[in-house]
């Protein structure tokens, strides 16, 4: 085993992906890169147990299937390129939306955002909000769906900023994208998907 | 015994049947092209009650408990067909059938076995004369409830998928991330029969009780008869519906938590 190994990937694999082996540090991050429709979202997902899929999966030495799969999602959390709302306005969408508010300048988000109608903000804004709304739960590993696009270049930035922030905390990170700059300078492996298989980038050997 | 209401012979229909006529009439001068409609649907409701006049008649006849659970099950049957056939999105393989008829199978007949053992004894309990206008009244009730909730949950699901599965992507149960659905979907389902006890005999004489009125029955006879069937309605509707809805929830999710839109027909 590797030291500090947390998320452990066997043989994942399910319709649209073929198999796949991945292992993740405290503080790693892979980028998943590749064309729309390779099989991205289905990687990040079935990763999160959202949707049927096969393979041998452990966090910290624990089994996936030997935990609740709500537990697996506290630690191993999924935020997709649009994520759903359940409410009329942020705020209700935390528990602890004080805690939230904290997080939003980081997010170069206005805290009094969280009480404006979902339907007023505008796309990025809703994306960065729910990802406080993930971030407040301090997974374990984030698989984040394209965490960057639609926003500008200062944006990315700051996104960029308290990822790595997460990451320096020993958070695991897993990421889709198309920005290949952002891919070469947060992840150190970029995991390329052609209709749903996958290769190791370059000199980011894996797994 | 001298009948204490008045007979209707076949030339009084004959004359009630030209309002028919008169609505083809309309249907024609407006240009609805519902004409056809109207008489298929006249001729089907005749030949339909017909029949059911006939099987009536044998079975309170023969007053035997396998002929009259034969008629229950078949009556069950063709209100599970109606509710399948009510439903603009359906579950995959059996389900789509199994879910309604199961439910009104179960709703239905216990409703129906707890009126005749209690409140009607009847002798013998399974009289058909008791038992089938019962469950008639209880199954056409239940029946739009089950078919009204199903597609309320449906629909939602289909609608909220997004929210649905942040929520539990973000580590709700699913129990947690179906409740505003499940809720939604169970109300929806018994606004018919409340609405229905609501209005009775304010706004609408029901059915039953004018039936009995008009054969003679003295009119609180008939209401305490209307007040029971519309209770037995309000129980049977309740448990048909939250049991659906329960169970149709249960089958769009997995023991895993997840979403399985998949178990539904794709449009």
């Amino acid at each position: 085993m590797v030291r500090g190994l947390m998320l452990q990937i066997r043989a994942l694999a399910r319709s649209g992906l073929e198999a796949l082996d991945l292992d993740l540090a405290a503080g790693d991050a892979v980028a998943v890169l590749g064309p729309s429709g390779c099989g991205k979202t289905l990687l990040l997902r079935a990763i999160a147990d959202l949707d049927p899929n096969q393979g041998r999966l452990a966090l910290d030495g624990q089994d996936r299937e030997a935990m609740p799969a709500p537990q697996w999602r506290r630690q191993v959390t999924y935020l997709a390129a649009e994520p759903g709302w359940w409410a009329a306005r942020p705020a209700e969408h935390f528990a602890e939306p004080e805690v939230a508010r904290a997080l939003l300048p980081t997010l170069k988000l206005m805290p009094a955002m969280l009480d404006r109608p979902i339907a007023e903000l505008s796309t990025g804004e809703r994306h960065r909000i729910a990802l406080a709304r993930v971030l407040v739960q301090s997974p374990q590993v984030l698989l984040l769906d394209e965490p960057t696009s639609g926003l500008d270049q200062e944006t990315t930035h700051a996104v960029e900023a308290v990822l790595r922030q997460r990451m320096a905390q020993g958070a695991a990170l897993i990421f889709s994208t198309h920005d290949e700059d952002l891919a070469r300078r947060l992840a150190g492996r970029r995991l390329r998907l052609n209709a749903g298989r996958a290769a190791w980038d370059d000199e980011s050997a894996g797994p | 015994m001298t009948a204490s209401y008045i007979t209707l012979d076949w030339i009084d229909l004959a004359l009630a049947a030209t309002l028919v006529l008169v609505n083809g009439l309309l249907s024609l001068w407006l240009r609805l092209g519902m004409e056809r409609q109207f008489l298929i649907a006249a001729l089907r409701m005749c030949v339909q009650l017909g029949l059911m006049g006939l099987v009536l008649k044998t079975l309170f006849a023969l007053v035997s408990p396998w002929l009259t659970a034969l008629a229950v099950l078949v009556m069950v049957l063709f209100a599970g067909r109606e509710i399948m056939a009510r439903q603009e999105r359906r579950f995959q393989g059996p389900w789509a059938y199994g879910l309604g008829t199961g439910s009104v199978l179960f709703a239905g007949t216990l409703v129906m076995l707890f009126a005749l053992a209690t409140q009607i004894q009847a002798d013998p309990w399974y009289h058909p004369r008791y038992a089938i206008p019962l469950l008639g009244m209880i199954l056409g009730n239940t029946m739009t409830g089950i078919a009204v909730g199903l597609n309320t949950l449906t629909e939602r699901v289909a609608r909220d998928k997004a929210a649905i599965e942040t929520m539990l992507a973000l580590g709700e149960t699913r129990r947690a991330a179906f409740r505003p659905l499940v809720q939604n979907a169970v109300r929806n389902g018994l606004i018919p029969i409340v609405n229905a006890m609501s209005a009775a005999g304010v706004v609408s004489l029901p059915g039953m009780m004018t039936g009995q009125i008009l054969s003679g029955v003295e009119p609180i006879e008939a209401i305490k008869y209307q007040i029971l069937v519309m209770f037995l309605i309000a129980g049977g509707t309740g448990l048909g519906v939250v049991l659906a809805v329960h169970t149709g929830a249960a089958r769009l999710s997995d023991a895993r938590h997840r979403l399985r839109l998949d178990r539904l027909e794709v449009e």
